[in-house]
C-alpha cells in the first residue's frame, strides 16, 4: 500500500458527516447541490470527499480535488470555512 | 417541519455476532422517529475526562420497527469507538446517539426502481436497510445485489439474504475475492465492468443504483455503471472505508 492508497482509503464522503451538517445548518445538508468555485462542477454535498481524521472537517470536490468546506468544531465555538464553495443549493 | 437534530441516551437491547468482526447492536430509542432506508446515527463515547469520540453508522434495521434501530458495526483494530462497541458494550448499557441523520443515500419504497444494490464489506448495512424495508413495505420493484465479500465467513446477514431472495424480484450475486469454498460457483474477483455487465444487464439502463463500500470499489463501480448508460444523477454512492470506525 503506498501513500495515496492510504490517502484513499481514509476517504469518506459527505453522507458520513451528515449529523455534523445539519447540526451546523439546522437542515440535511447532505441533498443540498454544491456548485465547486474552483471547477465549477455541481455535487450533492453527499458525494464530496470527506476528510475527518484531523482536526477539523474537510470537504472536497469529487471532480478536482479542490477543497469547498472546512468545519472545525472547538470548545469555544464552530468555524464555518465555504471559501471553495461558489453556492450551495438547499431543496425544500 | 422535523425536530431539531439532538442527542438521546439509548439502551442496548440486544447485541447479535454477525461474522467474526461484524456485531448488530440493537438500540432501544426514546426518541425514535421512523428513518428512511439508508441514514444514519451519529454515536458518541464520553471518557471519564471528558474526551469525546463520535462516529456514523448506518442504520440496518427497517422503518418498519418502532421504537428501536439495528447499527451493524465492524470493528476496526485501531479505531476509537468500533473497539468499544464491539468488545465493552453490553446489553443494558447506555449509548448517546443521534440521528436518523441523511438523506442523500436513501431508498424508500416510493422511490421506485428498478434497484441495483452494489456493496463491499460492510458497506452492505445501508443496502440491507433498503431490502428490509422492501420486503416489509410489500414494494415489488425487481432488485439485484451484487456483494463483494473476501470470503464466505465474511458475508454479513448470509442467511437472510438468501431467505429475501426466494421472495419475489430480488436476485442476490456474491463474489469472494480472497478465497471460494470447495465447489463455489459464484464469482471469485474483485468486482469489474463484465461483471457489473452482467448483473445490471436485466435490469435495463433505467435502473436506480446505490453502491457503498471502500473508496476503490464505490469508484470503479459508480464509473463503470455510468459507462454502461445508467445516469449518473441515478448512481448514488457512500464510501464505506475502513474508517468508518
Amino acid at each position: 500500500m503506498n501513500d495515496n492508497d492510504v490517502v484513499r482509503d481514509l476517504t469518506l464522503d459527505g453522507n458520513a458527516v451528515a449529523g455534523l451538517l445539519e447540526e451546523v445548518f439546522g437542515a440535511d445538508m447532505t441533498t443540498a447541490d454544491g456548485e465547486c468555485a474552483h471547477c465549477g462542477s455541481a455535487n450533492a454535498v453527499g458525494a464530496l470527499r470527506a476528510y475527518t481524521r484531523a482536526p477539523g472537517v474537510v470537504l472536497r470536490c469529487p471532480a478536482c480535488g479542490g477543497v469547498i468546506a472546512r468545519i472545525v468544531q472547538t470548545p469555544r465555538g464552530t468555524l464555518v470555512d465555504l471559501r471553495g464553495a461558489a453556492h450551495l443549493a438547499m431543496r425544500r | 417541519m422535523r425536530r431539531p437534530l439532538e442527542w438521546q441516551i439509548a439502551t442496548v437491547k440486544a447485541i447479535a455476532q454477525e461474522t467474526a468482526q461484524v456485531k448488530t447492536i440493537t438500540l432501544v430509542l426514546p426518541g425514535w422517529t421512523a428513518h428512511r432506508a439508508g441514514q444514519h446515527y451519529d454515536v458518541r463515547l464520553t471518557a471519564a475526562d471528558g474526551y469525546q469520540a463520535q462516529r456514523s453508522y448506518s442504520i440496518a434495521s427497517p422503518p418498519e420497527r418502532p421504537g428501536e434501530v439495528d447499527l451493524t458495526v465492524e470493528r476496526i483494530p485501531d479505531g476509537e469507538v468500533s473497539p468499544y462497541l464491539h468488545d465493552v458494550l453490553v446489553v443494558g448499557d447506555a449509548v448517546e446517539v443521534r440521528g436518523p441523520v441523511g438523506g442523500y443515500f436513501v431508498w424508500e419504497a416510493s422511490s421506485g426502481g428498478p434497484l441495483l444494490l452494489v456493496a463491499g464489506g460492510s458497506g452492505v448495512v445501508p443496502l440491507m436497510a433498503m431490502l428490509r424495508h422492501r420486503a416489509a413495505a410489500g414494494a415489488k420493484v425487481p432488485a439485484r445485489l451484487l456483494y463483494s465479500s473476501r470470503t464466505l465467513e465474511d458475508v454479513i446477514y448470509r442467511q437472510e439474504l438468501e431467505a429475501l431472495a426466494s421472495r419475489d424480484g430480488l436476485e442476490v450475486f456474491h463474489t469472494l475475492t480472497r478465497g471460494q469454498p470447495k465447489g463455489w460457483t459464484g464469482y471469485a474477483r474483485r468486482i469489474d465492468q463484465p461483471m457489473l455487465a452482467e448483473v445490471s444487464g436485466p435490469l435495463g439502463t433505467a435502473a436506480l443504483a446505490f453502491i457503498c463500500g471502500p473508496t476503490a470499489l464505490v469508484e470503479t463501480t459508480a464509473s463503470a455503471l455510468v459507462q454502461l448508460g445508467l445516469a449518473q444523477e441515478r448512481v448514488r454512492t457512500e464510501r464505506f472505508g475502513p474508517t468508518g470506525t
